[in-house]
């Protein structure tokens, strides 16, 4: 029997970083349960873009203080071989009037916040992307200060950082059972029993099943996006281009390969990490008609992994009302990975009974009773 | 065989940046190649994969045998957008 403050189930970023807010938080007696290896899950196969470009203040703020974090991340946890990241902004496209009638109001609340975005034309955005194709286009916002970071670097600096304060990460460790004695719950996985009064559920597209073992409905579905990576050539490409139009997103990692993705609104919700020949084609059509240098570009390597989505594709933060001491961070709907260094913080300061830096209320579970859904326009 | 020794040879990973990452408690193939990008490159991990499976099996006292590989992942082989734009018919007949 292993005995516990706190039990985390997931070793992806979520799950790594509340472990290091945590035990940097003087919380050390922690257990991370992973059952695969650290980053199996979405943060592995994620394009792990952050931007600041939101349409809602939480968002917004969110982002803003997640990517200040990221950009010093490597001096934070010391981490002396750094996450990879780059900033050189993401490049929104709107191709409807009803696109870029949103784009200006997120300008306007972004301008608001203290984030530099701009309105660009198309004639512009050629001078940040010169080999874009602007046919059809209306114009772009831009955020210099968006960019990308390896996620498998992320989290290992994050487990890193939390192993050196003491916490304990068990990889191939599968959470099959939960049981609730008073305040005490007892976590069965397929390597020994462990026990704590705090379990806190970052299974990602997992979570839902999780949930079930305590008798808890979360509203969380898994659902398959899929990716592809390139042979690396010379750096051609300064920005991540976003389109919702066309539900894409490329960018060129430091590494020189271009990470490429789509989203498809007709996916089936269940669990599907499988890749498949339609999406190669589709994205390769997609995405040579929009940058067409990429054409003599090999694809290397295509994968899957899934969304874990929730009904107003924003994460539920906090404790599950009537089964205290149960947390969930997870339904983060496909941008959990930039925020993960302020969810670890929050969720760190909701466990541990602090105030927390940011309001979190609005991510709570209750939201799917009461109604008071959480509507973010801008994502893929 | 040296520790200088490229074990990797599309994304340059050195025999010691493999000790390194075992000795540090890298205990399978999907953990390594994650962190040091071997396996990843144009070839898939197809002429870096035993020799990396080797060493841990090696430093770890484990079987090789019983090693879980990495999915190997598609495309077989590299294949240009543009051929896949044209739903996979190369250049020279399109
Ligand atoms: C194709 C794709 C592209 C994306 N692009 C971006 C992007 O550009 N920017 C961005 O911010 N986000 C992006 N995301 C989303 C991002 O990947 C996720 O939001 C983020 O990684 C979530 O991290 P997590 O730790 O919460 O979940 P995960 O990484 O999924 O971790 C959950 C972990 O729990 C483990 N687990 C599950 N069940 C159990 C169990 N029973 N016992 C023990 N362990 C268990 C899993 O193995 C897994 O490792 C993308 C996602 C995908 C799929
Ligand atoms: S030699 Fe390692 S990926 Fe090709």
């Amino acid at each position: 029997m292993n005995r516990h403050e706190v039990i985390i189930i997931g070793g992806g970023v979520t799950g790594c970083s509340i472990a290091y807010h945590l035990a940097e938080r003087g919380m050390r007696d922690v257990a991370v349960l992973e059952r695969a290896y650290l980053t199996s899950g979405a943060t592995g196969r994620c394009g792990a873009g952050f931007r600041h470009q939101w349409g809602t203040k939480t968002n917004c703020l969110l982002a803003k203080y997640a990517i200040a974090r990221l950009e010093h991340l490597a001096e934070e946890l010391d981490y002396p071989e750094g996450i990879e990241i780059k900033q050189e902004g993401y490049l929104l496209l709107a191709y409807t009037p009803k696109m870029e009638e949103q784009f200006k109001k997120n300008l306007a609340l972004q301008k608001s916040l203290g984030i530099d975005a701009r309105w660009v034309t198309p004639r512009e955005a050629r001078e940040i992307v010169p080999f874009l194709n602007t046919e059809g286009l209306l114009g772009a916002t831009f955020c210099p200060k968006d960019g990308h970071a390896n996620p498998f670097k992320v989290t290992d600096a994050y487990a890193r950082a939390a192993r050196r304060l003491g916490v304990k990460i068990h990889t191939y460790t599968e959470v099959r059972d939960i049981k609730i004695e008073g305040s005490l719950k007892t976590v069965i996985t397929n390597r020994g029993t462990f026990q704590a009064p705090v379990v806190v559920n970052a299974a990602g597209g997992h979570a839902a099943e999780i949930g079930r073992m305590v008798g808890v409905d979360l509203p969380i579905v898994p659902e398959r996006h899929q990716i592809l990576v390139t042979e690396p050539v010379e750096q051609v490409l300064g920005p991540m281009v976003m389109s919702f139009y066309h539900n894409l997103y490329c960018q060129q990692t430091p590494h020189g390969s271009f990470i490429m993705g789509l989203g498809d609104p007709n996916e089936p919700k269940e669990y599907n990490v499988r890749s498949s020949w339609q999406f190669l084609t589709q994205m390769a059509r997609k995405a040579v008609w929009l940058l067409p240098v990429l054409k003599n570009v090999r694809v290397v390597r295509q994968w899957a992994g899934v969304y874990d989505m929730s009904p107003d594709r924003q994460p539920v933060l906090g404790e599950v009302p009537g089964v205290p001491g149960f947390y969930v961070a997870a339904g983060f709907s496909g941008h959990g990975f930039m925020i993960a260094p302020m969810t670890g913080q929050l969720m760190a300061e909701v466990i541990l009974g602090l105030p927390t830096t940011l309001p979190v209320d609005m991510f709570s579970l209750s939201r799917f009773t009461t109604g008071e859904l959480f509507v973010e326009p801008s994502v893929v | 065989m040296e520790d200088k020794t490229i074990i990797c040879r599309c994304e340059d990973v050195t025999l010691e940046e493999i000790r390194k990452a075992i000795a540090e408690g890298a205990r399978t193939l999907d953990e390594i190649k994650r962190l040091k990008r071997c396996g990843m490159g144009p070839c898939q991990g197809r002429t870096c994969r035993p020799l990396i499976a080797g060493e841990i099996a090696r430093m770890t006292g484990q079987n090789p045998a019983e090693l879980a590989l990495p999915t190997f992942r598609p495309p077989v082989v590299p294949l240009k957008l543009g051929t896949l734009a044209r739903g996979g018919v190369p250049d020279e007949q399109a």
